[in-house]
């Protein structure tokens, strides 16, 4: 995967096969202090802690389509890679969170890429449910609420206008934080 | 013409175009649009079905096609992603593989809005033992 966007689409994708109404996206960088920190939180069905623990192995997988399971070893492999860490707290009934540390200088970091795009196409892609993004950097924070996004602009976010629009107020709210691509 | 920062400058989009465009009145039946799914699992996510998606959602908008795209997960073809499974009104879903930009304009402009079949599609011809 190129970038940390595809792995946090691909690990919502988890999220909502679990059936979660709410998932939550945390990415807190510190480039002083050397970290790039990405969570993703659901409100799913979760997993027992047999399930949990074998969640990261690659031929350990819940679906019936195939006998390989690469989202998350890929992600994990990514952040211990890059001088971090991985984690995955699951428990029935409770949800999932997934943890991704990053060393933030390290050159084996994946670029943060497309990351309101993805959030869009989440977004319009899976209507029924609520996305979050809290994004936090030395110099701020922004909270991205799509429900507050649906209220907001109503109809028209199925629109091609709707969508630059969020892509733009998400993109422009990154940059005034200072966020690192 | 300023950033847009919040929501406040969301609402007034919102307004903006909404007088200037008359929105299509979209029926809340699912039955009579046409259902495509792209396939964005770990597998279609590296393949590209996030360009694929984004072009099936800008295309049918700008041909005003009636058509709802949504994500769905691994449908077991991973051969062959990016994978599209288009279901038109009235008839069985159809599976095509290896949807490229190009391929997917091939698909809207001859199976969704003549009814041609086109080459690619993965024929779904087994059944497992749980079924």
């Amino acid at each position: 995967m190129k970038t940390i966007s595809d792995h946090i689409l691909d690990i919502c994708q988890n999220s909502i096969r679990a059936k979660a109404t709410l998932i939550e996206i945390m990415v807190e960088e510190d480039i002083y202090n050397d970290f790039y920190r990405v969570t993703i939180c659901d409100n799913g069905f979760g997993m027992d802690e047999e399930t949990a623990r074998r969640a990261a192995d690659p031929f350990y997988t819940s679906r019936t389509t195939r006998k390989v399971g690469l989202g998350l070893p890929l992600f994990k492999q990514n952040a211990e890679q890059a001088g971090g860490s991985f984690s995955l707290v699951s428990a029935p009934g409770k949800g999932t969170r997934v943890t991704a540390c990053f060393k933030h200088r390290n050159i084996d970091r994946p670029p943060l890429g497309e990351i309101a795009q993805t959030l869009v196409l989440l977004v319009i892609g899976n209507e029924d449910l609520t996305f979050r993004l809290l994004y936090k950097t030395p110099s701020g924070e922004y909270n991205f609420d799509s429900a507050e996004v649906k209220e907001a602009l109503g109809e028209v976010l199925k629109l091609k206008e709707g969508r630059e629009a969020v892509i733009e107020l998400i993109n422009n709210n990154l940059i005034d934080i200072g966020a690192t691509s | 013409m300023t950033k847009i920062k919040n929501l406040a400058d969301l609402k007034r989009i919102q307004e903006e175009v909404r007088s200037r465009i008359k929105l299509r009145e979209n029926s809340n039946h699912p039955e009579n649009m046409v259902q495509i799914k792209v396939g964005m699992a770990t597998c279609g996510i590296a393949s590209g079905a996030k360009e694929t998606m984004n072009y099936f959602i800008e295309e049918t908008e700008q041909r005003a096609i009636d058509a709802v795209v949504t994500q769905t997960g691994c449908m077991g073809y991973c051969y062959a992603e990016p994978t599209v499974e288009v279901t038109l009104p009235g008839k069985e879903p159809v599976v095509f593989g290896y949807v490229n930009k190009t391929k997917a304009h091939e698909i809207i402009d001859r199976y969704i809005t003549q009814g041609e079949l086109v080459d690619g599609i993965i024929p779904v011809s087994y059944k497992t033992i749980d079924e």
